[in-house]
């Protein structure tokens, strides 16, 4: 008797909690009604899948002036380092070098190179080492930087990057197939931006 | 409802008071009879019986306990990443839109299992299978659209490497238009859903953004770095499908611990009512075994006195 009682709970609990997000996502917008349609053609019983869109909250539309501030997301496959934070001004290290983005920029998707990024909020400048990635810029100045692996610059070891650096020079210097050569020279060039990082 | 359980068993025992059962009791530890039959024709159990189905009962339960404290603490140690990498996918759609009715020719669909996309005439479907359980499923009615099958993916703790790898070895020996993801989604331990996620590819995002619609403003982006703008977005395609790739194997990950984990639960919870109504049950057998020899010995002294 207690176990139908508490299988009775769960079952409002959870009805209620996927009513709870039902009314969190936005309404769906058009393309996807032709997904719901084919599909219920094909499988009525079922109810569709959920797509990425419904579980992600809406942005902001570009607004008619430039806003003052730019809202950084700066995600990493095993972190959110920020998200939604509003600072003055980032600088990227592009492939074509580094680039400065003010709220207002043009709307970008640029490749990043090994490199520091560096976060402006007023006085405070937070700078860390990005492994390369994509760095994605909105109309709405909003700044997407999705990196492989980043970390603060100050949880660079010196004397192992100078090792590192010594022993990809080497390997590249003594690799025979295409592929060692592609991965030394990815070593190299890893390692010599953040050797220049610490300095710089 | 356990109550009326309990009064049914009761009244199957009520024949215990019939001239047999001492030795039945007695005999119990030599010969385990399980069921005898009175002079009635009725029938009852002996203790042996219930004490080694307790027994039993007990291990499970114990066991059942075990696996759901270890899905609980894998749960708890993969959640905490899932969240975190929750945020890797969402400037993908934010750019690049969702559009799961692409009309593409050619899908490659990428499961865990349990899911089936049947699509119209003209569209190829190709499956990529991840893991043992929807290789068995699909296997059966499906077997020339299996493009690959990857299992073993659960004994190292996922990582991004891990999963980079994996990535690349499906783009490289797989032609797509479109790739969509088929995975559970995570809400709660009893709650998960099924998500897909399309990633196409970057001939399909050239079209959609040619032809207006969701991707429209995707020309209005300006592309730095690189030779060509076609290059860049093939980078961004592939960096965008192990991203997700990676999202949703934690996903699924999670949604399956959590499915374990309530499985176990309910299992143990089963196991602690069966031992509970086979206690009394054997607790009732005990007594009546006691009272009926305590009759027989007050009856003999009796008949001697009088």
């Amino acid at each position: 008797m207690f176990r139908q009682a508490s299988r009775l709970l769960a079952r409002t609990t959870t009805s209620r909690r996927s009513r709870a997000f039902s009314s969190d996502v936005p309404a769906t917008p058009a393309q996807d009604s032709n997904f719901i349609e084919s599909w219920t053609k094909v499988i009525p019983n079922l109810d569709p899948p959920k797509t990425p869109s419904s579980f992600m909250a809406p942005r902001p539309a570009t607004p008619p002036s430039i806003p003052s501030k730019l809202t950084v997301n700066f995600v990493l496959p095993y972190a959110s380092e920020l998200s939604g934070k509003e600072v003055d001004m980032v600088i990227v290290p592009a492939t074509t070098g580094q680039m400065g983005v003010l709220p207002g920029h043009v709307p970008t998707i640029a490749e990043l190179k090994p490199g520091i990024l560096s976060v402006h909020e007023g006085n405070d400048v937070t700078k860390y080492f990005l492994s390369s990635g994509f760095a994605l810029i909105h109309a709405n100045s909003v700044a997407d930087i999705i990196a492989v692996e980043a970390v603060p610059v100050d949880h660079l070891d010196p004397a192992l990057v100078q090792k590192g650096l010594a022993d990809f020079t080497q390997k590249l210097s003594s690799a025979s197939t295409d592929l060692e050569k592609a991965e030394a020279q990815i070593g190299v060039d890893v390692h010599s931006a953040m050797n220049s990082a610490i300095t710089g | 409802m356990a109550m009326a359980a309990l009064r049914r068993e009761g009244s199957r025992f009520a024949p215990l008071l019939s001239p047999r059962p001492i030795t039945a009791v007695r005999s119990s530890p030599l010969a385990p009879s399980h069921e005898d039959e009175g002079p009635i024709g009725v029938r009852y159990i002996s203790t042996q019986v219930v004490r080694n189905r307790m027994k039993s009962v007990k291990n499970i339960q114990k066991i059942t306990k075990a696996m759901k404290m270890v899905a609980a603490s894998k749960l708890r140690a993969i959640q905490t990443k899932t969240e975190n990498s929750r945020g890797l996918w969402q400037p993908f759609t934010a750019l690049l839109g969702d559009l799961p009715s692409a009309d593409v020719k050619k899908n490659v669909v990428i499961s865990k299992g349990l899911h089936k996309l049947n699509s119209g005439p003209e569209k190829e479907t190709k499956y990529v299978i991840l893991g043992e359980k929807a290789k068995a499923q699909l296997i059966r009615d499906s077997k020339k659209d299996i493009e690959l099958i990857m299992t073993e993916l659960q004994k190292n703790p996922l990582n991004y490497t891990q999963v980079s790898v994996l990535a690349d070895e499906i783009l490289k020996n797989v032609e797509y238009d479109a790739l969509r993801i088929v995975f559970n989604k995570f809400q709660s331990v009893v709650s998960f859903v099924p998500t897909v996620s399309t990633v196409l590819s970057p001939e399909i995002v050239e079209r959609e953004a040619e032809s207006g619609g969701k991707l429209g403003d995707l020309d209005s982006y300006e592309v730095e770095g690189g030779e060509t703008k076609g290059e860049i977005l093939q980078n961004l395609a592939e960096f965008q499908f192990s991203c997700v790739m990676f999202n949703a194997l934690l996903e699924n990950a999670c949604s399956e611990q959590g499915a374990r984990m309530s499985a176990m639960d309910s299992s143990s919870r089963n196991a602690g009512d069966m031992l509970d109504r086979l206690t009394l049950t054997y607790n009732r057998t005990r007594q009546a075994s006691i009272t009926t020899e305590l009759i027989e010995i007050i009856s003999g002294a009796s008949a001697l006195e009088g």
